[in-house]
């Protein structure tokens, strides 16, 4: 029933000789919430900036509804953006931001200009305000607003203009945790009711996670996977995808045989298959599905080098003969204490080797800065 | 807004005060006196007699601005969305007159415009003179460019046209490129985004453009005198003509200052007021 809105095909953009996309085919689907997701310079923004017009890829084509449109204009295009800065008119209040588009007269089928009555102008900026829970701010100067309220005025703005996609530009960066989490609800919600499609550009995987219905990963110019957040997370394509959702341990194993992977010199059951006998492959196991239990039980034997408390669990950082492993459990295991773990068929995910291999998923140097510095929060894409 | 460094800014406080508080009280003090010492608001009364030179000084000085606004804001525009190369041939070209003496400039315009002058010749060596003759069937020697209101206009446009240009100029590159996507996003074509969101958020610039080819304008003496040869007296030449010249009566100088001084200042005022909003949004 879902039918293809836009389609980039083959796409490549060449800055100053350095190559920001690296030949991207994407299909994006009429009616969903797609994210991309990565960190910065990965290439999710000028994706964006493609498809709302503002770039012409350097090769490669840009398909709208089945027409080429690499030339045709952003004013032309049924698309509308809601900027990363919000970008609001500050010489215009609320209501007269939200009509900008209304009032730019449009050309109609026998080429004559139209403009549209400004009954119906008023109507549906009112109407769109009440969407956005913006009711009675129509006098307010934009300068005068909070960032929460600045960011409504905006998706208004876009999408009182009725447009087939909305393009989103890390929309929530510039708020406080509590209002981002309220506004995620608010945009799904937006989306839902409008029935349009909606394409989301963050770094924040979390996010992308909790709205979306595909969310495509990016690094390096390149997608390195497309999928369901579910997909995205139980099974990552590379180490990188890995890495980026979610916490992960990436571990060098062999595939033995179907179902029966080795890790440090010992055969484990899980549920993967379809690989070469005794090929080389990243084994990732995420933090949440590492059982602890009693020395003489377990399958692996290690020491606890590190414990933060998280709250709703402890984050423990376990040595297994050198290679350090984050563990999320709710069972404290002091500093010190040598402990043995249990892992269930379906905790290992293998996946094939890649450029990627052997970047990420150790844990020696874990740290919450670390983290934090690593996956570049509050970072503004070029 | 208590500053540290606010004592650096007695000097200038100090040399405000004694350069420009105390001679505006003289004036105001000088025009309502006459020559033997009495309060008197004759100085006010024989101004009558000067109306046309006020009409005309305000004319020109309008007629100034507004050309120097229909030539200055295009090329502010360009400068500001051209590239850098063209940036900075069009800088140099707007500072390079401004390092001569604006005297020499102006003295420099008469010999372009006098009726044997650069101007002139050209105008007879490629025929434009005998065809004027022809067609009209006058019989001219030259076109009497010097001494015109022309002339004066010419020459306040050429020596103030930086000051139109430069802040207009330095208002529009500093707007935000993200709102010209947005205005594009919302359907607006080049024409649109011009007219919706660069005219309104350049006004400010506009608005201190105008100000500043205005007042110089409407005061200038050199000018009128030199390009105008005494046909086109404005305020600046009358009120130099009470202080040095044959006319001696500085009370009526005084007066015609203050005079115009409050004129001016209404102008401004009722001006910034028009374009206040504008001038918040583009502060912050």
């Amino acid at each position: 029933m879902s039918k293809e809105l836009i389609r980039l095909d083959r796409c490549t953009m060449v800055f100053d000789e350095d190559v920001v996309l690296d030949n991207i085919n994407l299909n994006i689907q009429d009616k969903e919430f797609l994210t991309l997701l990565g960190p910065s310079g990965c290439g999710k923004s000028t994706t964006l900036r493609i498809i709302g017009g503002f770039q012409m890829p350097t090769s490669g084509d840009v398909f709208f509804d089945g027409v080429r449109i690499n030339s045709v204009p952003p004013y032309r295009r049924a698309i509308n953006t809601v900027f990363q800065k919000y970008a609001l008119f500050p010489h215009l209040n609320v209501f007269e931001n939200v009509a900008f588009g209304l009032r730019i007269p449009k050309t109609d089928a026998n080429g004559a200009k139209v403009k549209l009555p400004e009954e119906e102008i008023h109507s549906r900026v009112m109407e769109m305000l009440e969407v956005v829970n913006l009711k009675g701010f129509e006098k307010r100067r934009t300068t005068a607003l909070s960032g929460g309220q600045q960011q409504r005025v905006a998706i208004a703005r876009a999408l009182v203009n009725r447009p087939k996609v909305l393009l989103l530009d890390e929309p929530l960066g510039a708020l406080d945790l509590k209002l981002r989490k309220d506004m995620q609800k608010e945009l799904k919600r937006i989306q839902k009711a409008m029935e349009i499609t909606f394409v989301y550009v963050t770094h924040d995987q979390e996010e992308a996670l909790a709205m979306s219905d595909t969310i495509v990963v990016m690094d390096k110019g390149c997608i390195q996977q497309i999928g369901s957040p579910k997909d995205i997370y139980n099974e990552p394509q590379n180490a990188f995808v890995a890495d980026f959702i979610g916490e992960s341990n990436i571990i060098d194993g062999i595939m033995r045989a179907d179902g029966v992977v080795e890790i440090f010199n010992r055969r484990f059951q899980c549920l993967d298959s379809g690989f070469e006998k005794d090929e080389a492959v990243d084994v990732v196991i995420r933090p949440e599905d590492v059982d602890i239990v009693p020395l003489e039980q377990g399958q692996l034997k290690g020491t606890v080098t590190d414990v933060t408390f998280k709250g709703m669990q402890y984050d423990i950082i376990v040595d297994f003969y050198g290679f350090k492993w984050l563990i999320q459990t709710t069972d404290l295991a002091p500093v010190g204490s040598n402990i043995g773990i249990k892992i269930d068929p379906d905790g290992f995910h293998v996946m094939k080797k890649s450029r990627y291999s052997g970047m990420f998923g150790d844990y020696s140097s874990y740290s919450e800065e670390f983290d934090e510095i690593s996956q570049g929060v509050g970072d503004d894409e070029e | 807004m208590k500053n540290k460094l606010s004592w650096l800014s007695i000097p200038f406080t100090i040399w405000m005060a004694i350069f420009v508080v105390v001679p505006i009280l003289i004036m105001a003090v000088y025009s309502v006196t006459s020559a033997d010492g009495l309060v008197t608001g004759e100085n006010f009364v024989g101004m009558g007699d000067y109306a046309v030179v006020f009409v005309r000084s305000f004319w020109l000085a309008i007629l100034a601005t507004l050309v120097c606004l229909l030539i200055g804001y295009p090329v502010a525009y360009m400068m500001a969305k051209e590239g850098q190369g063209f940036q900075r041939v069009a800088m140099a070209l707007i500072m390079l007159p401004m390092w001569m003496n604006f005297l020499l400039r102006t003295y420099s315009w008469m010999s372009i415009l006098e009726n044997n002058g650069l101007l002139n010749q050209l105008f007879r060596s490629i025929g434009l003179i005998s065809l004027y003759n022809s067609v009209t069937g006058s019989n001219i020697e030259y076109f009497q460019l010097l001494r015109t209101p022309g002339a004066v206009v010419l020459g306040m446009v050429y020596n103030y046209l930086p000051f139109m240009i430069l802040p207009i100029y330095s208002v529009i590159l500093k707007l935000d490129n993200s709102l010209l996507e947005a205005a594009q996003d919302l359907g607006a074509n080049s024409v649109n985004v011009f007219r919706k969101v660069i005219l309104p958020l350049s006004l400010p610039g506009v608005l201190s453009g105008v100000t500043m080819v205005f007042v110089p304008s409407v005061s200038t003496f050199a000018i009128s005198r030199l390009l105008g040869g005494g046909t086109q007296m404005m305020l600046g030449d009358l009120i130099e003509n009470q202080f040095l010249g044959g006319a001696y009566n500085p009370h009526l100088g005084a007066a015609i200052s203050m005079v115009m001084m409050v004129i001016v200042v209404v102008c401004m005022v009722v001006m910034n007021h028009f374009g206040e909003g504008e001038e918040q949004a583009v502060m912050l």
